[in-house]
């Protein structure tokens, strides 16, 4: 069967599905269970009503469930256990962890990715917002800093690996140092503590044109008479911005700070690609995919960390960002 | 000596001419009403005035000096915007204290001034409520207060009652009356689309229109001697009536052969030149009165009657008016009675008016005028 045909059959079963379903489930409970006719015509019909809108949230549900809370439950099941699967260890994957070593290394560095990509990036984004809207070109400037959001993790690392390669002849910033005089190309990956940074730098190259985005967007949404207004009141461009403009997104810049962040808690594919976590650039994500497929115990019990360290941010998000829809 | 003059101001954008020629003088303490229909410029003309706008052509001078390149914040003038445009993120006191933040005033200075506007205004209890927690005439009331602290001397006001509804709006109208016999030395300068407002706020009306000046006067003088049809029927509610007619005698009172019949005196007087003349005679609504002897003005067939008690208003169709133009609430003759009038649908009704009260236009301008 050519692949087309396929593809038309699974979108006409997928979305008669969709219709049959709610067709059907409203037909039954219309028809059968809760009947608008009869003696208790009236409670059947607030019943049907009350059920309905259930009905069309059970799709949801289920799949939510099925694909979410159970791989929670279950890997919490599995960090319980040891290499082998039918080991019952209790807690002992996590005292391993917090017993210190590459857990510590790995769990402070992300602290240090938390703080400065998200910050950096929602700044940047800020400044380039604010500094594109002004400019005929824009829009271009826009795009291109838009750009690398496009590029996959590893597709964006690999990109940098050419900019931080150990030779003048193909690293760029190798070749800046041997244009300023210096003799001997560095590997930047191996500078310690610092090689954190540079591998940031990639996250926030590529997260800068998401906050540019829906901070130009916000930056936009600013009424124009108050900025009039402030104006008039005599405030220069940069009293402007930080006093009238960026208060009045605030709600918007922590949308954007607290999204960076759970995805910062997320991202593992820079790490292992650039260094493989090696020279003390080791990160959670990054340290959980070492154990992966090898002691899937050990993985499942940082991985459950990761989620118990995204959890009150992500609440954060989800409030601010409904507060933001009211 | 003038504190606001205008001079050949104009304004463009790239080749479309929004206006021209604007000449005005505004003496000090003088409450100056802009108003014109939409597009008209008006709003255009005080974000100039402003600094909000760039002057094409023509001097800005306040109090004597040329500020067409002054930055808005040093040209001593403050402006209430129609959308309020309070800072949404500053308590009403911080709002009004910003711009003397900015200028770096001292402490004791800021609160003095800002517990003196309130004192004004009334806005004592609310002074650390965030804007979103006062209704629409307490924000305007901050926007106004926000401007008083910096004692400018040309306040500014952006159509500020039209986002209030009718009730508040006549309540902040007679509230910004009294503000300015608070203080009797300031300048306004006061933009509308209401004739009301511009009715019973001014010292003088501008009326703007085709990106120029129509007329200037106190608001009885547009009322009494408009200078064009324009302005005559822009004054006034419901507009005033242009019947077309011929001067057949002439002199210190001018008499017209109406060309619908009938005849219509006017005191506006003419001379021996004007004689056969095609003009149209103005008359308000107000000004007509059913006739009583052989002499009408106008006759014709009541075709609509809206009884508001007060008083009757009755609208007559005439030979050229069509029904879109009935809609339109033009072209229709409309006659305002005194009183209640009763069973006047579909007859046949005279109507006379007041020598004193009927206007002449030939070309579009008053014969008053020339």
């Amino acid at each position: 069967m050519p692949v087309i045909l396929q593809g038309l059959i699974t979108i006409i079963i997928g979305v008669g599905g969709c219709v049959g379903y709610f067709y059907l489930s409203n037909l039954i409970l219309d028809r059968f269970i809760f009947p608008a006719k009869g003696e208790n015509i009236g409670r059947n019909i607030n019943r049907a009503n009350a059920v309905r809108p259930w009905l069309f949230l059970f799709p949801a549900i289920f799949v939510l469930g099925l694909y979410l809370v159970y791989p929670v439950i279950g890997s919490f099941i599995r960090s319980l256990y040891g290499r082998n699967p039918d080991t019952f260890v209790g807690f002992d994957n996590y005292a391993l962890l917090f017993a210190g070593g590459d857990f510590t290394t790995a769990f402070l560095n992300n602290m240090l990715w938390v703080l400065f990509v998200p910050s950096a990036s929602t700044f940047i984004g800020l400044v380039v917002a604010q500094l594109t809207d002004q400019l005929s070109w824009g829009n271009i400037a826009k795009s291109l800093i838009f750009m690398p959001m496009a590029i996959s993790f590893v597709g964006a690392s690999l990109i940098w690996k050419f900019v931080y390669a150990n030779d003048a002849d193909i690293g760029l910033i190798n070749a800046v140092r041997a244009f300023a005089g210096f003799e001997n190309p560095i590997d930047v990956m191996q500078i310690p503590f610092w090689n954190n940074f540079f591998l940031m730098v990639i996250l926030v190259w590529i997260q800068t044109g998401f906050a540019m985005v829906i901070l130009s967007a916000a930056l936009r949404g600013i009424p124009e008479e108050t900025i009039e207004a402030a104006i008039l009141d005599g405030a220069n461009p940069f009293q402007i911005f930080f006093k009238i403009k960026v208060p009045q997104i605030l709600p918007t810049i922590m949308v954007v700070w607290t999204t960076i962040t759970v995805l910062v808690l997320k991202v593992f594919d820079i790490v292992y690609t650039m260094t493989g976590g090696n020279f003390g650039t080791e990160i959670l994500p990054s340290y959980m995919m070492d154990f992966m497929f090898r002691d899937d115990g050990r993985a499942t019990a940082i991985a459950f960390v990761i989620m118990i360290v995204v959890l009150p941010v992500m609440f954060w998000n989800i409030r601010e960002a409904r507060k933001e829809m009211r | 000596m003038a504190d606001l003059k205008l001079t050949d101001v104009a304004k463009a954008y790239g080749n479309v001419k929004v206006l021209e020629h604007i000449n005005l003088d505004v003496t000090k303490g003088e409450l100056i009403v802009f108003v014109g229909p939409s597009g008209c410029g008006k709003s255009t003309l005080l974000r100039m005035i402003a600094g909000l706008e760039k002057i094409t052509a023509g001097t800005l001078e306040i109090d004597g000096q040329v500020v067409n390149d002054v930055p808005p914040s040093q040209r001593g003038i403050a402006m209430v915007f129609q959308s309020y445009a309070l800072y949404p993120h500053m308590t009403v006191r911080d709002n009004m204290a910003f711009s003397l933040k900015i200028a770096k005033k001292s402490k004791d200075e800021i609160n003095e001034r800002v517990e003196n506007a309130a004192r004004i205004l009334q806005l004592d209890p609310y002074l650390d409520r965030l804007p979103k927690a006062l209704s629409g005439g307490q924000r305007q009331r901050v926007a106004i207060g926000r401007a008083i602290v910096r004692d400018p001397k040309v306040y500014l006001f952006d159509e500020p009652l039209s986002n209030l509804d009718a009730a508040l709006r006549v309540a902040t109208r007679i509230e910004i009356a009294q503000l300015k016999e608070q203080m009797p030395d300031s300048t306004m300068v006061y933009v509308t689309h209401d004739q009301i407002e511009a009715m019973t706020l001014a010292d003088r009306i501008v009326v703007l229109a085709g990106g120029g000046i129509s007329q200037v006067g106190s608001p009885l003088e547009l009322y009494e001697k408009p200078e064009n049809e324009f302005v005559a029927q822009f004054i006034g509610s419901p507009a005033m009536n242009l019947l077309s007619g011929k001067i057949v005698e002439t002199g210190e009172r001018t008499v017209i052969r109406m060309d619908g019949g009938g005849t219509a005196v006017s005191h506006y007087p003419s001379t021996e030149s004007d004689k056969g003349a095609e003009v149209k005679v103005g008359v308000r609504p107000e000004d007509f009165a059913v006739a009583e002897g052989a002499d009408y003005l106008f006759e014709g067939k009541v075709d609509i009657v809206e009884a508001l008690g007060e008083v009757t208003l009755l609208y007559f169709k005439t030979p050229d008016t069509s029904m879109e133009d009935m809609e339109k609430g033009d072209a229709a003759v409309i006659a305002k009675l005194q009183g209640v009038h009763q069973n006047l649908r579909g007859r046949e009704v005279r109507l006379s008016a007041d020598p004193a009260r009927v206007h002449l236009f030939r070309n579009g301008r008053s014969l008053l005028y020339r």
